[in-house]
């Protein structure tokens, strides 16, 4: 691997642990451990995995006004999530998006009390930040904390497995974050994930990564999982890889992804609007879109894969959409898939064909997740 | 009989005219558990180098190589119902297709097992 690839602070763990490492957003990271990406996908969904995602980037803003309503309104100005709205120690989802509303990120944004904490994808996270600065140095201050260590701990027994080194997490409900000491570190604690299970992401300073880490594969439960494994869950749990499902070409709307704009920024809420590319959300969001965001199953063992095209018949005569996701769900024990199809195609269980290898594999819309979430609501 | 080995890590196996192929125990190792095989239809004529099957993982798709020239004469069809079998037992149980070859002469010219090891 050449050396203009970046390290996280888990990067000797890493490789202690048996890692085979891959490039990946400029970062050398995991993308599986011994154990293999088909155990660790099953361990995730059975007991609890352990994710080393250092290389997101982490953000924090605050206001120069000391009020952090005053940051989440500033943010509100490049994101159509409500912000403003969101309660201290709560987390949101939410995407940047450009005069086009084509999708620049996604990201989770959490209310500090004091700041706004953000977690940004590894292979945008400059563009982000600048993007960010550029749009409210004014009014708040943005520090980037690219150096933080991120790991999550995912899977119905992570609170079992947290417990005994962080009483407080117990106590957390979905989408909570704290800060808070773990196995005597100083964390951001969210209780959040990219698996569709319950868990937790935590970040930490990047000289405390490896006790945080080692404390938590001390657990009976945990063991370390890889990228592959990352991948397959949230496809099963039906979240979108930003660069796959949604980009600069796709719009929130045509992405699926409305239930992400709160009603404060809805048409005819208080603060309609105000963000990059406003005008056509809300004509979409009203009119509708002539390509939607689904989920997709095909028949037979066979993955239908990114790239594939969708037919609405057997023969490929008639394009309709093309597939953006798609891999063998270990958990399902099916292909499952997620794609853009035409609007006229997009019902639940449609019937449509896939182009695998020149035949045409029959492929149904399915609603997702593919997996029932195991969130601690 | 001798076993040979490809640089794309296939194995080759010749009775007479006819070979068995499959992927060797390195390939399995580093593909992982596959989830579906599959060969081209039989009577397919392949050259050497042509994709005559692919495997998948939960991640990515790989095309298995013919090692030599020569038409498709069978699946291991247990491998539909269960794809595993080729990494349990790579070189055995989990073969992947037989061929008639064109020339026989022609796997001579492919990797030994020694060297396939040495690679």
């Amino acid at each position: 691997m050449t050396d203009s690839l970046q390290r996280t602070p888990l990067h000797a763990l890493n490789l202690e642990l048996g890692a085979k490492m891959v490039p990946f957003a400029g970062y050398e990271m995991p993308l599986q451990y011994p154990a293999g990406l088909m155990a660790e996908h099953l361990h995730t969904r059975s007991k609890a995995g352990l994710f080393d995602v250092s290389h997101m980037g982490q953000i924090r803003i605050s206001a120069r006004s000391g009020d952090v309503r005053d940051a989440a309104l500033a943010l509100e100005s490049l994101i159509p999530a409500d912000y403003a709205g969101l309660a201290k120690g709560r987390q949101r989802y939410g995407f940047l998006t450009n005069d086009a509303a084509g999708i620049l990120d996604d990201l989770m944004v959490a209310n500090m009390g004091d700041d706004l904490f953000v977690v940004v994808n590894a292979s945008c996270k400059e563009q982000d930040a600048g993007l960010i600065e550029a749009a409210l140095s004014n009014r708040c201050v943005v520090t980037r904390q690219f150096d933080r260590a991120l790991m999550a701990l995912q899977g119905p027994q992570a609170q079992e497995a947290l417990a005994p080194l962080c009483r407080a997490a117990v106590d957390m409900r979905f989408m909570d974050v704290i800060e808070t000491e773990l196995a005597g570190v100083p964390v951001t604690l969210s209780r959040s994930g990219y698996t569709g299970e319950d868990g937790y992401e935590i970040g930490c300073a990047a000289a405390d990564a490896e006790t945080v880490a080692r404390a938590l594969l001390a657990q009976p439960q945990v063991l370390p999982i890889g990228l592959g494994a990352r991948d397959s869950l949230r496809l099963e749990a039906g979240l979108c890889l930003y660069g796959n499902d949604i980009d600069t070409t796709t719009t929130p709307i045509e992405a699926s992804l409305a239930w992400a704009i709160q009603k404060a920024r809805r048409e005819g809420g208080s603060r309609e609007g105000g963000y990059p590319g406003a005008e056509i959300v809300l004509r979409q969001a009203r009119e509708g879109v002539s390509r939607k965001r689904v989920g997709l199953m095909a028949e037979g063992r066979a993955p239908v894969r990114a790239g594939a095209k969708l037919f609405a018949d057997a023969e490929g005569q008639k394009e309709i959409g093309v597939v953006t996701s798609g891999a063998f769900g270990p958990t399902v024990q099916a292909p499952v898939a997620m794609g853009y199809v035409a609007t006229d195609y997009a019902g639940n269980d449609t019937a449509l064909f896939a182009e695998l290898r020149g035949k045409f594999v029959p492929v149904h819309i399915r609603a997702m997740p593919f997996v029932a979430p195991g969130f601690k609501r | 009989m001798t076993t040979y080995y490809t640089k794309s890590h296939e194995w080759i196996r010749l009775d007479g005219e006819e070979a068995t192929v499959g992927i060797t125990a390195h390939a399995s190792e580093e593909l992982g558990e596959l989830v579906f095989v599959e060969a081209k239809d039989e009577g397919t004529d392949v050259a050497a180098g042509d994709a005559a099957a692919v495997v998948e993982s939960v991640k990515a798709a790989s095309d298995i190589y013919a090692p030599v020239a020569g038409v498709l004469s069978g699946f291991n069809t247990k491998l539909s119902d269960e794809p595993t079998l080729v990494g349990n037992d790579p070189e055995g149980e989990g073969w992947i297709f037989k061929m008639k070859v064109s020339n026989p002469d022609d796997v001579t010219s492919l990797l030994t097992a020694e060297q396939y090891k040495s690679l």
